[in-house]
């Protein structure tokens, strides 16, 4: 067990977008999250990895209560994520996007990057070589000098996960990693995915594509108006009553 | 292939520079071009944290006039040598500009730039009603100019020229570095997006914090130099028009680029000699000017001169059949998208 | 008490010129999102066209005040087009930097074309009233009354019109706006001729009692932006009870304190506000 969330709630005056979830994220699995629009995903993530304070309940990682520590620390601790809408800087190439994920290992200060000392140029090359790696282990290694503007949305994605891979973290939440790119390009994300799990990094996912994240998720958790709705391995999730209800109800696209 | 390019040009600037007392003995010209120098490394001060971080801080001209008044009170009050008066001028507006950022940076964007706009009228307040200390409106006079250090005097203005030059070489290489190492892009990471920085383990807070020091530290390094170079301090030092000059010279030069601030500085102020008869109405012209330059030419100079460069040396490798097939054409190349920077946390 | 109730009633007349250019301000933060650090200066060119058309002119207060109010409604049209318009797709930091030009640009053409030197509108109405056993001066009930008068209109102009509501709907969500057929272009423009005719009318109101420079916005530019951040950044009541709120402490702390000290107080207020508070006081969720 990597990490656990106990009655956890954030409550947006009066809008509970999270509502008491207590959930468990397996060490080496997959979990996915799913739910109809607005059901909190997006929000959940935002609580685990300290965007938001939570209004009521605690995060524990790897039995530590991370409950409320700032963004930054958590990343350190471990989680890294990405956004539902890829937040790179455009102008910049992709290997330069995810270089600077590396920085929370590197200890380069103020006079060291003044001076350019021995440790300064040491870090940037590290960083360098970190990025490039991972750009390999995405398959985008050809992509690494061009600006990420300019790349098709497939490639931006796998450069987002780029970055929030090379700081080797223990678990990645992946926030709609396949939204908007098609077919294709999705199987080979799931693919993508998958090779991250089989090398030992832990992934959470939220996702609409629902034939992806059957395929890839170990155990898929339910989400509707901010309540964990449902739990379990994908076939019993497919015919729980209460998941058809609230996509039904919720007539939104699945 | 560009690296060689900027560098020789660099060489070529340093080169002009060192020569230049030799090409002119117009004393006037001598002392502008070094008043270029001096707000130049106060520009770049304004860069590391406008240009590289993304605060816009209307506090900056208010530290420069501490600096300024700082190094020339010590000077004729106290009677400090200017190499004494320089470090603890410079050391105060860094702790000032620290206890400011501490408080300035709990808020953002447009209320970082309201908070900073308060700062900079409460600090020429401050410079104009402590009569006692500052002279008060009357002003500061009798800065004496820069003492000897060792066999090297500065009673010439040939001597302060170079003793300038100096300075602001320094200030560029120290600039450059800090952009280009790990720290610097640290601070563009923040600029493009303050949660995705957060999210991959940077502490946002301490490193706004930090910039907003150096470039605070910047402008106190400039205004110790301004005060003995000139000889006589008013309150207009930390005023408006003076923020609104760095933030031109900024603007039009280029933001976030090594050339932009010096460029813009000594473009602008030379232009603007010409119209030093008119002085209260210059900004009739540097106000519009500002404005079409945002609207236009985002990047200012540095950025219009990248682009034609980029386009020469696309040229140049277009017919080799090199680039990768997969790898899009540079040309379709996606506008730089204008996010907003207060993109809500979700998504 | 008598000094009290004098100085009561210059408070709330403060106050009604305060909240006045703080609507304004706030007007546009809300539909625009701009911080517009140019509103102070289009405070500032209300009061000189009030001036000339009164003294250089010959007209009377009132047509002053008109002149005033439609020019200055102008000038927030033109500047909408021509300078904010175009950024408005650009970063925050390039509106921001764009309205300081305008700033300096207006205060430099204030001085070109009226001169450095302070001005002084005489009043037309020099005279006290008795109200409740006491002597107001005549102007200063009148700022109040006129300044109330078009806080009231205002609001329900914006509580009762269609295009009033389109305004709120555009200082609610402007992409949710142009997707109900509201028409953001021409809100965008109503919105700045208001701000910029809010600020002329106070202006207006203002210049019997207080000297006219060009510089003379500046120290109202900084109060506006504290009683928005106090009040809330595109609130509408916000600005109008902060601005009472702001003058209130500033006369009666300038008179019962020190009066150097009164001008220190807008900024006092805003670092124990921000530094507390760093999204202002009365934000909704954010
Ligand atoms: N910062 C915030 N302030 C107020 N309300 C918020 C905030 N963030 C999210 N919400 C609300 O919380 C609810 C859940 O939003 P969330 O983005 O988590 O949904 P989601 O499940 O990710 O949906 P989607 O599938 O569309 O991405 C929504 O009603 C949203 O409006
Ligand atoms: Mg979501």
């Amino acid at each position: 067990m990597l990490l656990r969330t106990q009655k956890l709630g954030i409550d947006f005056g009066g809008l509970k977008a999270v509502d008491a979830v207590d959930l468990v994220i397996g060490a080496g699995a997959v979990t996915a999250i799913i739910g109809p629009n607005g059901a909190g995903k997006s929000t959940l993530f935002n609580l685990l990895n300290g965007f938001h304070k939570p209004t009521s309940g605690r995060i524990f990682f790897e039995g530590d209560d991370i409950t409320g520590l700032p963004s930054h620390r958590i990343a350190r601790r471990g989680i890294s994520r990405t956004f539902q809408t890829t937040r790179l800087f455009p102008t910049a190439s992709a290997l330069e996007n995810v270089l600077i994920g590396y920085r929370m290992h590197t200890r380069t200060n103020l006079w060291d990057a003044i001076l350019r000392t021995p440790r300064a140029r040491r870090e940037e090359a590290e960083c360098r070589d970190r990025a490039m790696r991972v750009l390999e282990f995405v398959g985008i290694p050809e992509l690494a000098p061009l600006p990420v503007g300019s790349l098709p949305q497939e490639a931006q994605k796998r450069v987002a996960i780029a970055l929030a891979l090379v700081s080797q973290p223990k678990l990645l939440l992946l926030d709609e990693p396949a939204a908007g790119v098609n077919a294709n390009e999705t199987a080979a994300l799931a693919e993508l995915i998958r090779y991250i799990v089989s090398s030992g990094t832990t992934v959470c996912l939220v996702e609409h594509k629902m034939r992806m994240v059957m395929a890839l998720a170990d155990t898929i958790i339910v989400l509707n108006h901010g309540q964990k709705i449902a739990e379990g391995p994908p076939d019993q999730i497919c015919s729980d009553p209460a998941v058809i209800e609230a996509y039904l109800g919720g007539r939104r696209d699945a | 292939m560009r690296v060689p390019t900027t560098r020789i040009l660099w060489l070529a600037a340093l080169l002009a520079a060192l020569a230049f007392p030799f090409l002119t003995d117009n004393l006037y010209f001598l002392s502008i071009v070094i008043t270029a120098f001096i707000t130049a490394i106060a520009v770049y001060g304004l860069n590391v944290l406008v240009g590289e971080t993304g605060q816009l801080s209307l506090a900056h001209a208010g530290f420069f006039g501490i600096g300024a008044y700082t190094a020339g009170i010590l000077a004729v009050r106290f009677d400090l040598s200017f190499w004494l008066a320089l470090p603890t001028a410079v050391a105060v507006t860094a702790f000032l500009g620290f206890l400011v950022g501490m408080v300035a940076l709990r808020t953002r964007g447009d209320y970082f730039a309201i908070f900073t706009l308060g700062v900079g009228v409460v600090i020429t307040g401050i410079l104009d009603l402590w009569e006692g200390v500052t002279g008060g409106t009357d002003g500061l006079i009798g800065v004496p100019p820069p003492t000897r250090i060792g066999p090297l005097t500065f009673e010439s203005l040939e001597a302060q020229y170079y003793l300038y030059l100096f300075c602001l070489a320094l200030t560029i290489l120290a600039v450059r570095n800090l952009s280009r190492s790990l720290v610097g892009r640290t601070l563009l990471a923040i600029r493009n997006d303050e949660h995705l920085a957060e999210a991959i383990g940077i502490n946002v807070g301490r490193t706004k914090r930090l910039s907003f020091t150096i470039s605070t530290s910047l402008a106190g390094f400039a205004g110790a130099l301004y005060a003995p170079f000139l000889g006589y301090l008013g309150p207009s030092v930390s005023g408006l028009v003076m923020m609104f000059n760095m933030l031109l010279y900024l603007m039009i030069g280029g933001a976030a680029s090594l050339a932009g601030p010096l460029v813009g500085t000594l473009l602008l102020m030379a232009a603007t000699q010409g119209l030093l008869a008119f002085e209260e109405y210059q900004l009739l012209i540097l106000g519009p000017l500002l404005v079409l330059s945002i609207i236009f030419a985002p990047t200012g100079i540095a950025g219009l001169v990248n682009r034609i460069g980029q386009r020469l040396s696309d040229r140049k490798t277009k017919p080799g059949p090199s680039a990768a097939p997969s790898s899009p054409s540079p040309k379709n190349r996606a506008r730089p998208s204008h996010a907003p920077p207060h993109a809500e946390a979700g998504n | 008490m008598t000094l009290f109730f004098q100085q009561l009633v210059n408070g709330i007349a403060l106050g009604s010129i305060y909240g006045l250019v703080a609507l304004g301000l706030t007007l546009v933060y809300g539909v625009l999102k701009i911080p517009n650090f140019a509103h102070g200066a289009l405070y500032m060119v209300g009061a000189y066209i009030t001036f000339v058309a009164a003294v250089v002119y010959g007209m009377g207060y009132i047509g002053a005040i008109a002149v005033a109010v439609i020019v200055l409604a102008g000038i927030g049209v033109a500047l909408e087009r021509v300078v904010f318009n175009p950024l408005r797709h650009a970063p925050r930091l390039h509106s921001m930097i764009a309205a300081l030009g305008v700033l300096l640009f207006l205060e430099a053409g204030a001085q070109l074309a009226w001169g450095a030197e302070f001005r002084r509108l005489p009043s037309p109405f020099s005279g006290t009233v008795v109200l409740f056993g006491l002597p107001v001066a005549t102007q200063r009930l009148l700022v109040i009354v006129a300044a109330v008068a078009v806080m009231i209109g205002l609001s329900l102009f914006l509580k009762r019109t269609t295009t009033g509501a389109a305004i709120e709907a555009m200082a609610q969500d402007r992409a949710g706006a142009l997707l109900v057929g509201i028409d953001t272009r021409k809100i965008a423009m109503l919105t700045f001729a208001i701000s910029a005719a809010l600020a002329a009318f106070a202006a207006a109101l203002v210049a019997p009692l207080n000297l006219i420079s060009p510089t003379m916005g500046e120290a109202v530019n900084l109060k506006a932006f504290v009683i928005i951040i106090l009040g809330g950044m595109g609130s509408i009541p916000g600005a109008v009870v902060g601005g009472y709120l702001l003058a209130l402490v500033e006369v009666l702390g300038g008179t019962y304190i020190s009066s150097s000290f009164s001008q220190l107080i807008a900024f006092a207020v805003l670092v124990v506000v921000l530094a507390f508070r760093p999204t202002g006081l009365f934000t909704r969720g954010v």
